[in-house]
């Protein structure tokens, strides 16, 4: 199994560990291949063997010789015979624009015109399985598998016309849909070449690709899919859609995080016309002909809670560092009790000429997609059909059939692009309300969070403590760096420097709120942390802050970021000052490569900032789509100012504090600097992905701009929630 | 007690009461779902609309008082199939990830550019700080506006 797999792996047991619990998966895939056929008329059917380590992983058994449509398909491509081209995934389109991307690779291996591809996404009777869309995973790894099949597609198209025309298909070229033949000059269309046929091939990943340097369409700016669905409102989010005779649903929040239902009395709210209500164990909803009246049926239930006392975030950090209550250690795991050590410590921290003992904390934070977690559930014959924005459509189709106790595969999650997820949207909540309130009405019915439940209910990016302390030689070489992590995750938690004497680990922590995925996840306060420290061994030695890291630094990608970056900043060029700071951070975490440089401007009369201009510089191997990819960057900055500077949940025994958005503060167009995204295409390395990494950058560099204004060192996510602190 | 909103140059019976929110009025009673839910709060701006040109929280105006006024939505702003400089603009900067607030800042920058045809950067940054987008499109959105501006001048 290749190292990124692993990785791969690890990536997903984590982002699963840090749910509630671990999602059973099932990968038996339901669809028969005469229902497809029923569904697509004639042409050829290509599916994908899923990889052999993909395979393993998911724990399904491997295709057998002979078997007619092996379990795991990592891939469906159908070319139709009008020459329309229909691609299959799980993966789901969020708006980093993969819907986009992922066509254009199709459309590159297939050799056919862009317009002709169709993306099927994120429908779990449709599309082949998928664990989900998370992890920065669908560029390095879907892109391949449907690249691969794309190409296994134009091989046997290229075999087929050889064997009508009777030549050497080593003749043949294939190109804007067409197989050509140079040497007569014919040509046939890939749908004259599948007429009236069904054919279905099934072919392992291990066609060869086009190399990205040859790219013609992938590659390429290519304008995102169904943009103007976008700027004209057609477009239809879940929370869009109806069905007919479809109600509106509510649920009835408890009163505090762990509560039980003490009382109920739902009499009222049951008289009023057209509302049903629902009482189910801890679980109170209504649903009524409009939120209206579903609202005033909310509020016409009387229902007592009782909750047990809970911790505030004033101790948020000590408690963080107690040890876990359940001793038990989660063996499906792998991050668990992680350690990573090398040489000695000790031996590394007595040879330092400088030592610094440190400590770095980030708060909560709210993914606040835009649209709120939203779901329509209809059941048609004891068959459930759920409309979701969700990132993990199978695991939502899983966790609705464990729910109901019905079979996997009587349940069909749908996900249409979905308003924005930033990792917030793993689990399928809405969804589970939203069916149990249709069982019960009998109709379909939708339910839309308010932005309070959001704000209060979904789960949130983990806190996290992290202790670092190392020691360098005045000549500027790291000789010992011990870090230790508390709750917020082992996402890049390594360091890229070259030290001799590490120690690093990732303790794991009783949360009191709800925690879970989030855009670069830990990837930002490991970064947060370590980049700061970074800074702070530079001026502990005297040494530019920039040079420190070249001079510690082996990664030559990472190098290329930092070059390109403080090249396009003018790094060095100007002096900090009282009311102007420079600031330096970078890292490497799924395959991308960031470095940012930031300005930011000082009003010490008024005890606050603003981050004037923001230099970002991101390499993730060849780049799919250079605008979609400047729009995620340049997107992902903006996002990490919320975080970096005052974005933080505040909470006091059970309940949140600030769930509406006149407290809890997103980044606006007046917070917005001056954005340069600085691109490096590394075409002779295969794409990862992009939607996270550029996000772990700034907040160390903001910090360490503060710093070089004003000498004060901020060590806390989020920097300056209630201004800069006097000096 | 049925009333009449002028939505888009048409007419239509609603049925909702005057209380209730225009957004959903406009939503749930006429399909039109432009127009988003975001926050409810009159905080993100996702939800708004103008009336006689003027953006307002279509989630916090009661629909009755709408009544007699001129409501544009997002679906009103193309014509015959040809979309509105802004919307053109938007398209041409891909001024969206995930677009949910894009028909919103859309229809805040129809309102700004009506009444300052030639806006500065500041300007633009000051009039739209009420619509969020959490995918953090705020450069490319600025740049479509501008280059709206400038297309009206010509």
């Amino acid at each position: 199994m290749s190292a990124s797999n692993q990785d791969a792996i690890r990536e997903y047991l984590l982002e699963n560990q840090q749910q509630e619990s671990i999602a059973r998966l099932n990968y038996a895939f339901e669809l028969q291949r005469r229902e497809f056929f029923k569904l697509l008329g004639c042409g050829m059917l290509v599916g994908l063997c899923a990889s052999a380590a993909w395979t393993q992983e998911s724990g399904a058994a491997r295709p057998r010789e002979g078997e007619a449509l092996p379990k795991t398909i990592s891939a469906w491509l159908h070319l139709a015979e009008d020459g329309g081209v229909t691609v299959y995934t799980g993966k789901v389109e969020i708006g980093q624009n993969i819907r986009t991307s992922l066509a254009q690779q199709v459309a590159e291996e297939l050799r056919v015109p862009f317009a002709s591809i169709q993306m099927v996404m994120g429908d779990t009777a449709l599309t082949p399985f998928d664990m989900g869309t998370f992890g920065s995973r669908s560029t390095p790894t879907m892109g391949p598998q449907l690249r691969g099949a794309a190409a296994a597609a134009r091989e046997a198209l290229i075999a087929r016309a050889a064997e009508q025309w009777q030549v050497d298909r080593a003749t043949l070229v294939a190109e804007n849909g067409k197989i050509a033949d140079p040497r007569s000059m014919r040509s046939i269309s890939y749908g004259e070449l599948t007429k009236g046929q069904q054919l279905v091939k099934m072919i392992a990943s291990d066609v060869p690709l086009e190399s990205p340097q040859a790219w013609k369409i992938a590659g390429t700016a290519v304008a995102k899919v169904d943009g103007r669905a976008f700027v004209t409102g057609r477009h239809q989010y879940t929370s869009d859609m109806t069905r007919p005779g479809m109600l509106d649903g509510k649920v009835l929040r408890p009163s505090a995080f762990k509560a039980a239902l003490a009382s109920f009395d739902g009499a009222a709210a049951s008289q009023m016309a057209g509302v049903t209500v629902v009482h189910d164990g801890n679980f109170i909803g209504v649903t009524a002909p409009d939120q209206q009246t579903a609202t005033l049926a909310l509020q016409a239930i009387h229902a007592q809670w009782s909750a047990p006392p809970q911790s505030s975030d004033a101790t948020l950090f000590d408690d963080l560092r107690k040890p876990l209550s359940s001793q038990g250690v989660s063996p499906e795991n792998p991050w668990s009790g992680m350690h990573y050590t090398a040489g000695s410590l000790e031996q590394g921290l007595s040879a330092s000429d400088k030592t610094l003992n440190q400590t770095y904390t980030v708060a909560y934070i709210a993914h606040t997609p835009l649209e709120p977690r939203a779901a329509l559930a209809e059941w048609e014959d004891g068959k459930l059909n759920v409309w979701t924005g969700t990132q993990r459509p199978f695991a939502v189709r899983d966790e609705l059939a464990q729910t109901f106790h019905i079979p996997a595969a009587d349940v069909r999650v749908m996900v249409p692009d979905t308003g924005s997820a930033y990792g917030g949207k793993h689990t399928g909540d809405a969804a589970v309300e939203a069916a149990r309130l249709a069982k019960a009405a009998g109709k379909p019915v939708k339910l839309i969070w308010t932005r309070e439940e959001e704000l209060t209910w979904a789960y949130f990016r983990p806190a996290g403590v992290i202790d670092v302390k190392s020691g360098v030689r005045k000549d500027g070489t790291i000789l010992a760096w011990q870090f230790d992590n508390y709750n917020s995750g082992p996402a890049a938690i390594r360091t890229p420097y070259n030290i001799a004497n590490q120690q690093i680990a990732y303790h794991e922590s009783d949360s009191p709120l709800r925690q879970g995925s989030y855009r670069g996840l830990a990837a930002t306060a490991n970064h947060f942390a370590r980049e700061v420290h970074m800074d702070e061994l530079a001026h502990a030695v005297n040494m530019d802050p920039l040079e420190f890291r070249l001079k510690n630094l082996a990664d030559p990608r990472l190098q290329a970021a930092f070059e390109a970056a403080a090249r396009k900043f003018g790094w060095g060029k100007q002096k900090s000052s009282a009311t102007r700071g420079f600031g330096i951070a970078g890292g490497v975490e799924k395959g991308g490569y960031v470095a940012i440089c930031a300005e930011v401007e000082i009003d010490s009369t008024h005890h606050s900032l603003r981050i004037t201009r923001v230099v970002a510089a991101f390499e993730c191997g060849a780049i799919v789509n250079p605008n979609g990819l400047r729009n995620q960057v340049s997107g992902s900055v903006m996002q990490a100012l919320g975080g970096a500077l005052f974005e933080a949940v505040h909470f006091d025994n059970g309940k949140i504090l600030n769930p509406h958005l006149a407290q809890y503060r997103v980044p606006r167009f007046t917070d917005m600097p001056q954005i340069e995204v600085e691109l490096l295409d590394r075409k002779d390395l295969p794409p990862a992905g992009a939607g996270e990494t550029p996000i772990v950058g700034l907040a160390p560099a903001v910090s360490n701009a503060i710093f070089a204004a004003t000498g004060t060192r901020l060590r806390s996510m989020p920097l300056i929630p209630d201004g800069l602190p006097i000096a | 007690m049925p009333f009449t909103l002028l939505v888009n140059g048409v007419e239509h019976k609603v049925t909702a009461p005057p209380d209730e929110k225009l957004l959903y009025v406009l939503r749930d009673e006429l399909g039109l779902t432009g127009a988003k839910y975001g926050c409810g709060e009159g905080q993100c701006g996702a939800c708004t609309v103008l009336l006689d040109g003027q953006p307002v929280r279509s989630c916090r105006t009661p629909a009755g008082l709408t009544a007699g006024k001129k409501i544009t939505t997002i679906e009103g702003l193309e014509r015959d199939g040809r979309l509105h400089p802004v919307q053109e603009e938007f398209l041409q900067a891909e001024a969206f990830q995930c677009g949910y607030c894009t028909p919103g800042m859309i229809l805040s920058a129809v309102a700004l550019l009506r009444q300052n045809p030639k806006p500065s950067d500041e300007q633009i940054i000051q009039r739209l700080s009420g619509n969020i987008c959490r995918c953090g499109t705020y450069p490319r959105i600025v740049e479509a506006v501008r280059q709206a501006a400038s297309r009206q001048k010509a």
